[in-house]
């Protein structure tokens, strides 16, 4: 019996982004990487392209972090040097880019200068060849001082940048434009403000294949539902035709699912959770996945293990279907 | 999925004769489409016609259940594609496979362990739906042995793995009772296990080789009258999987194909427990009804998978709550700091989260908000100062700590002064994100 398969036609896709340039684009990376191209649903191949698979960052900390022990364990030996961090998570775990977040410029911890910031990114860019993510402490008057310091260091190097929010997204913007790097705009769970901070940085001129969506994706447990439904709707929207939900998307996952307390809490106060190291990597792996199925580009992670399990879920992911 | 009056008038014999109750077939028609009557009424109403209204009013993916008495597990029924545009209504149900080739004290072990796979978190509870008995030996005597054994390990659901309808028949027979789903149906065996599960009245599995071929031999099945089905389309690649999945939910739903108007099921195909929990958090999010484990079943790996399940079957429209009362989070004294939040659970837990991660013990007391976010409640009026006056008053915290000090969300910093007054209480205005809370209560309360 020959069924009739239905299959969707969209009008429109999502947006490409680069990172990355390489020496005769004007940086010194050793290859590009692009995102998004999608013009269906997540990994839908038989109706549309999925041209770029999706990509796992690690996350790399300028100064050591108070992470779990489980997470430290893989870098006990890199804590002290972002570089050599770096080099890690690319060499050893196979990361595909590296997201440094600047935390010592905190004014609550080392506070540290825009230069010093500027001057870790430096030697993150001479420590490994892939693109690189560059996040800021958070605080959003230090950030302002901070990330035109950072784009300078890295200009040239096409950096994806972050994070501009609705209330704080000019300076970033600005330092984006006037050294030609991609920014994060984050929406705090809410498709409206997603699309009006995207329309509120474009309308400063910043190019529209220069922008990342980062939806805020909780963990596991803790509200993933709400922006798993609010990332369904953006690839809607951008195969739909909505030139401001069209841009590729960011998930955050190591910091989230860090969060949880499933990750954190030991066999020996919560016996009936099960072993705690397999239960922490899966709540980073499994928060990664959801993202990946609504929609995402990019996954920030955090633990090798985590990356491991999602590498090979995403070439499973990206074998061709058939209608 | 509703027919209007004259749609449903159109198969009427339009006789006008009222003996329906109503005097004439539109009239008739018009409470059908009601619900206030049901066809029986009419005595002229020809097969065809009872039968095309029938399969037209039915919902276009049908309520099948497994089980009986405490332990029912209603799967399908399902009316959207994304939950956004509505929610999903039945929980994937979880089932993990053994086989008859364990030796007997590693299948003891294991069914044990399966039937204590019950969890409790933020307040919920979750739990497996059951186990797949597999018949890998051949062995009659063997598949027998494990459902006697599974039988009394394992309080909730089955699922009979065998094609041999000879193979399968005992087992059936032990578990009829427990409406267990008696998986699969080919292109080989059907007609002896249509006549199984209809002898037994249970559930029966139909797997095809692939879209085209399940669709017609569900036909063929559904031409006996059998239609107690779980549908599989045969694929067990992750990406084949997901897109034959949503085929048949298209299909079902946008189309109402008949021949996959039913509840699927998947079967996990990776070779360790980890990837094969990533693997069936695909199907368990879209779109299947029931998913077979076969390599996880430590509490570590199930317990990641039945928390998505309960993300994603929860229903967009209401938000889930948390009692409104107070909490204790960590070893707290006399003199540990006082949270207020609202009861919508995300926000609650959000906070709850954070005082954990601050490693200095506190009280939170929830103000009931209907589910709604600080600032949510606050622009209804649902987080105002006299909510949390009264919340404060009817929590009993006061007699818990010998301070009166107490943090409110800093979204909300402009209730102080009438909070102060109503209640007594010093206002402390907190962060205005959870994630605030440990800087700001380590650099406030020295530990
Ligand atoms: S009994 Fe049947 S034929 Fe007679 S009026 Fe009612 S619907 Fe029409």
């Amino acid at each position: 019996m020959a069924v009739e398969r239905i299959m969707e036609r969209y009008t429109s896709r999502v947006r490409e982004v680069t990172l990355g340039a390489t020496a005769e684009q004007g940086g010194t990376r050793s290859h590009t990487i692009t995102v998004g191209g999608d013009s269906t649903l997540p990994f839908l191949h038989f109706e549309g392209e999925v041209p770029h698979r999706p990509v796992l960052a690690l996350e790399v900390n300028d100064v050591p972090p108070a992470w779990h022990q489980l997470l430290l364990e893989h870098y006990r030996d890199v804590l002290d040097d972002p570089g050599a961090w770096a080099a890690k998570a690319v060499r050893q775990f196979g990361a595909d880019l590296v997201c440094l977040r600047l935390v010592g410029a905190d004014p609550d911890g080392e506070n540290r200068s825009p230069e010093e910031c500027a001057q870790v990114v430096r030697r993150v860019l001479e420590a490994v060849k892939v693109p690189l993510i560059v996040i800021g402490c958070g605080d959003a008057d230090k950030d302002n001082e901070v990330m035109p310091a950072v784009a300078e260091a890295g200009a040239g190097e096409n950096l994806l940048l972050g994070i501009a929010t609705q209330e704080n997204y000019k300076t970033l913007t600005a330092a984006c434009m006037v050294h030609k790097h991609n920014i994060i705009a984050q929406s705090p769970i809410d498709i409206n403000i997603c699309k009006q901070l995207n329309i509120l940085i474009s309308e400063m001129n910043m190019p529209l294949d220069r922008i990342v969506i980062d939806p805020t994706l909780g963990a596991l447990g803790y509200g993933i539902e709400y922006t798993y439904s609010i990332m369904e709707r953006i690839r809607l929207g951008a195969l739909g035709g909505d030139s401001m939900l069209a841009m590729p998307v960011i998930v955050n996952v190591g910091y989230e699912a860090w969060r949880a307390k499933e990750a954190n809490v030991p066999e020996s106060e919560f016996p009936r959770w099960g072993d705690q190291p397999t239960r922490a990597v899966l709540w980073e792996a499994m928060t990664g996945a959801h993202g990946l199925q609504a929609g995402a580009h990019i996954v920030i992670l955090r633990n090798p293990d985590a990356l491991r399990l999602l590498r090979r879920h995403i070439e499973q992911l990206m074998v061709p279907n058939r209608a | 999925m509703g027919l209007t009056g004259l749609e449903i008038y159109k198969q009427l014999p339009k006789k006008n004769c009222g003996e329906c109750g109503p005097p004439t077939c539109l009239a008739f028609a018009m409470q059908l489409a009601s619900g206030k009557a049901t066809l029986d009424a009419c005595p002229y109403i020809s097969q065809e016609a009872r039968e095309a209204l029938q399969s037209a009013a039915a919902p276009p993916i049908r309520l099948v259940t497994l089980g009986a008495g405490d332990h029912v597990l209603e799967i399908g029924d399902e009316t959207v594609l994304f939950r956004h545009d509505k929610t999903f209504y039945h929980p994937a149900g979880i089932f993990i496979e053994v086989g008859d080739d364990l030796d007997e004290a590693a299948m003891d072990e294991r069914l044990r362990a399966i039937g204590e796979l019950e969890f409790e978190r933020v307040g919920q509870q979750y739990r497996v739906d059951g186990v797949a008995l597999r018949a890998t030996s051949g062995d009659a005597d063997r598949f027998l042995r494990l459902a006697q054994k599974a039988a009394a390990a394992v309080p909730w659901n089955f699922v009979i793995v065998c094609q041999d309808p000879a193979l399968a028949e005992p087992v059936v027979r032990l578990l009829a009772s427990r409406r267990p789903l008696l998986y699969a149906a080919t292109d080989d065996n059907w007609e002896k296990m249509v006549q199984l599960a209809e002898e037994h009245q249970i559930p029966l599995g139909v797997c095809g080789r692939d879209l085209d071929h399940l669709a017609e031999l569900v036909t063929k099945i559904t031409q006996r009258g059998y239609r107690e089905l779980v549908i599989d389309p045969g694929s067990r690649e992750t990406s084949q999987v997901l897109a034959d999945l949503t085929q048949i939910r298209r299909l079902a739903i946008k189309k109402k194909f008949r021949p996959f108007g039913y509840p699927t099921i998947a079967f996990t195909s990776e070779p360790d427990a980890t990837t094969e929990i990533i693997q069936a958090q695909v199907y368990v999010g879209k779109y299947a009804s029931l998913v077979v484990l076969r390599q996880a079943w430590r509490r570590s790996e199930i317990l990641p998978l039945l928390t998505w399940r309960t993300n994603v079957f929860t229903d967009p429209q209401k938000p889930i709550q948390v009692e409104p009362r107070v909490y204790e989070v960590g070893d707290v004294r006399d003199d540990s700091p006082v949270y207020v939040t609202t009861n919508f659970s995300l926000t609650y837990f959000s906070v709850e989260a954070e005082v954990e991660a601050s490693k200095i013990p506190g009280y939170i007391v929830v103000v009931n908000t209907e589910g709604t976010s600080v600032l949510t409640a606050y622009a209804a009026g649902k987080f105002t100062p006299e909510a949390v006056a009264e919340a404060l008053q009817r929590s009993g915290i006061a007699d818990r700590v010998k301070h009166r000090e107490v943090i409110i969300p800093g979204h909300v910093a402009v209730m102080s002064g009438k909070l102060q007054e109503l209640s007594g209480w010093k206002v402390i205005v907190g962060p205005r994100e959870a994630a605030g809370i440990p800087a700001f209560v380590r650099s406030r309360y020295a530990a």
